[in-house]
């Protein structure tokens, strides 16, 4: 069951991606709703706490903290973990770190293995790695398990089936489950998926999980759900494979209390997830037998090294940026072309893939500021996206790049600018140039060339005939002459 | 009414798509600014903040702007600016600008200045402390909260105090105040498509609200809106927030 990965170096470029899923009403209707939903209680639930922003600066800091510090906390949770009964194995790219896991369920004999909801095992595309080696991985997280049924992709971080509806979900259920009843309510829905589970927890002796976060101070691995099946899949099991992006280390168990505070807070709206996993290693007579960690960098490294585009990494996966992004409300997860959509995607997602796979992301935002205000860890989303559409342009600019139209028409404006004569001069210009598309009452309804994009939707009107400075200019003039 | 109070050189930004689209609204925040007592000056040197090119990722056309503003508006006692998102664009990229400069002494200047520097409608309730400011505007009227003055500037309901102390002036709130209108400078042509569905939310609200008039702070949003609202002739109109305060009793 192979379906095309989200892949940002074979993915269409934004604009076009989105006008897609624009025509998609049920699509947007579903990603309003929900989105809609889970902000209420958002708001409601940061609303309790009169020191919200204190926290979310205390979550800025253990992250900026913890990501300074990366290299010497990683080895601290290494040392614990394995001293506790874990094996830690380091991934220096996707590539990498799928032949780890094959290798690890292949030795554990398993042709199959159960998983819980994990960005990272999708950022590497590690399904279509585990089938080409012959194993089936069964996903257990009720949104994946939808996902995964109906041949889709994930279009949130924590709402991966956050784009379906329903009706949508009760369809896929009863032709993949081969159901002959299913009936309507979320309950019902839930009771189908729960039976289909159990047979597998019961049975599988391999699952893969990812993690919310490491503690180097203990060894420990933390993961918070809704569900419980990734409790299931956390202790059922013979062997425990864990992978992680190695930005996902906390210092100190105590950052918990922050971090325990911040995620649930912004994902869902709920004031403490419904289960809470901490374990470290093994335990004699309970849980998995063997336990494995795989901490993979692919590209976090590089991030780290640019100091304007390190705070990405901050990021804990709450999701709160694109449930508040109005252009993700618009468009949902898959317009991104990225396991990581909305505002976080088109940071994170350039600076993981190298910019020349996901030129059109940065550009994928208003600048409205929405995604900074609710950030959990105050990643200043705008800045970075000001960051790396800098960096596009040096690249988009190079060689012959510097001869195409928007780079020119940027040049032109820019010297403009500088002069206040050239500026008074392009005024005039600007005047003259646009009369021919000026209609009767003074508007413009049609613009030729890039600018073509605007008149798609909106009239422009049009230039008056004297600018505020001549008007001032003449008011001088005048009071001078009353003098 | 009395507004005598230290009367101020105010030195006005009136920035480039206000100078050249939009000169009523500088004309209305001359008209204001010297109802209330102060001196209007005009720095004929000044041109462009610097945002288009800076957020779109042009770093090396915005940055020379950084010190013309600074040599255009050194000695002013306040500068005020009609756009809250050029005010935005100075005050939370200017020093960061200056750093990429590598240049002291603009990162001295733009400590003395920054804080002289106000948007209209911030001048006049925080510097100036005033909600009154004497106008009269028997219209209904819808306020769109511009992101930039909303979420940069911090503008909070000062533009709704000012606003209702309008005379004869029937304020309608708008769903979904702090939604974007769509507009963010060249996303509206470089995703002008989802651009659009933004505005057509926007626009919606607009209408819902009954309306004549939509105002802000800031014109680039106005010009947005005003777009939709032109082509699909709902006959609703656009006016920037110093327009209706210059508004006076006939």
């Amino acid at each position: 069951m192979s379906r095309i990965p989200l892949d940002p170096a074979t993915a269409p470029a934004f604009p076009k991606a989105a006008k897609v899923s624009l025509h998609d009403l049920q699509l947007r209707r579903n990603v309003k709703h929900a989105t809609n939903v889970i902000q209420t209680k958002r708001q409601r639930v940061v609303g309790e706490r009169p020191d919200w922003q204190q926290l979310r600066e205390a979550g800025r800091q253990i992250r900026e903290h913890a990501l300074a510090y990366m290299d010497e906390y990683l080895e601290q949770f290494e040392r614990n973990c394995e001293a506790a009964g874990g094996h830690v194995h380091w991934a220096r790219d996707a590539e990498e770190a799928r032949q780890i896991v094959v290798r690890l369920a292949t030795e554990a004999g398993s042709r199959e293995v159960v998983k819980i909801k994990s960005m990272t095992t999708e950022e590497i595309h590690l399904n279509n790695a585990l089938e080409a080696a012959g194993i089936n991985a069964i996903e257990t997280d009720l949104a994946e398990l939808i996902i995964q049924l109906g041949q889709d992709q994930p279009s949130h971080i924590v709402v991966p089936a956050l784009h379906k509806s329903r009706h949508e979900i009760r369809e896929i259920f009863l032709r993949e489950m081969g159901l002959k009843h299913l009936g309507e309510e979320p309950a019902d829905l839930a009771e189908a998926a729960r039976t289909y589970l159990r047979k597998k927890f019961l049975t599988v002796q391999t699952a893969i999980s990812g993690a919310n976060f490491l503690i180097a101070e203990t060894g420990s691995v933390c993961i918070v759900e809704s569900e419980g099946n990734g409790r299931m899949c956390l202790t059922l099991p013979q062997t425990l494979i864990t992978i992680a992006g190695i930005d996902k280390v906390l210092p100190r168990f105590q950052d918990l209390e922050v971090m325990l505070q911040l995620l649930p807070r912004s994902a869902t709206g709920e004031r403490m997830n419904p289960y809470n996993s901490i374990w470290t290693g093994l335990h004699e007579n309970d849980g998995p037998r063997n336990f494995h960690v795989v901490l993979m960098d692919n590209a976090r490294t590089d991030v780290l090294a640019d100091p304007e585009g390190r705070q990405t990494l901050y990021c804990i996966r709450c999701g709160a940026c694109q449930n508040a992004c109005p252009v993700y409300r618009q468009t949902g997860g898959h317009a991104y072309g990225s396991v990581y959509a909305g505002p976080i995607g088109a940071i994170l997602t350039p600076q993981l893939q190298k910019m020349e796979h996901a030129q059109s992301l940065p550009y994928a935002s208003s600048l409205c500021g929405a995604c900074y205000e609710v950030c959990p860890v105050k990643i200043n989303i705008p800045e970075v996206l000001i960051h790396l559409r800098n960096k596009v342009v040096k690249q988009q600019t190079r060689g012959m790049g510097r001869l195409n139209p928007e780079a020119v028409a940027m040049k032109v404006l820019g010297m403009i600018f500088r002069s206040e004569s050239r500026f008074r001069a392009a005024q005039k210009f600007g005047r003259a140039a646009e009369k021919p598309l000026v209609n009767r009452e003074g508007w413009i309804g049609w613009l030729p060339g890039m600018l073509g994009g605007w008149t798609q939707a909106r009239d422009l009107h049009a230039m008056p005939q004297q600018t505020f400075r001549e008007w001032f200019d003449a008011r001088e003039k005048k009071d001078r002459g009353h003098a | 009414m009395n507004f005598r109070r230290t009367a101020l050189r105010v030195a006005l930004f009136i920035t480039c798509y206000n100078d050249t689209l939009f000169p009523e609204t500088g004309k209305a925040a001359v008209r204001v600014l010297e109802r209330l007592g102060h001196t209007v000056e005009f720095p004929s040197g000044q041109t462009c903040c610097g945002q288009m090119h800076w957020n779109t990722g042009y770093q090396a056309e915005a940055l020379p702007l950084v010190r013309r503003f600074v040599e255009q508006f050194r000695d002013a006692e306040a500068v005020v600016v009609p756009s809250s998102s050029c005010v935005a664009m100075m005050r939370d990229h200017y020093p960061l600008m200056a750093g990429e400069l590598h240049d002291e002494a603009l990162k001295r200047d733009l400590n003395v200045l920054l804080p002289k520097v106000w948007e209209f409608s911030e001048f006049l309730t925080k510097k100036l402390g005033l909600e009154d400011v004497g106008a009269s505007y028997p219209h209904k009227v819808t306020y769109h909260a511009s992101c930039h003055g909303l979420r940069n500037l911090g503008l909070g309901d000062g533009p709704i105090q000012l606003l209702k102390s309008v005379r004869g002036i029937e304020l309608i709130p708008i769903e979904g105040l702090e939604q974007c209108c769509g507009f963010g400078g060249t996303f509206a042509v470089k995703n002008a498509d989802v651009s659009a569905a933004m505005l057509a939310d926007k626009t919606k609200a607009v209408i819902d609200t009954g309306a004549e008039i939509c105002t802000a702070c800031d014109n680039s949003c106005l010009m947005h809106i005003e777009g939709g609202l032109h082509r699909q002739r709902t006959g609703v109109r656009t006016l920037h927030l110093a327009e209706i305060l210059a508004g006076e009793e006939r």
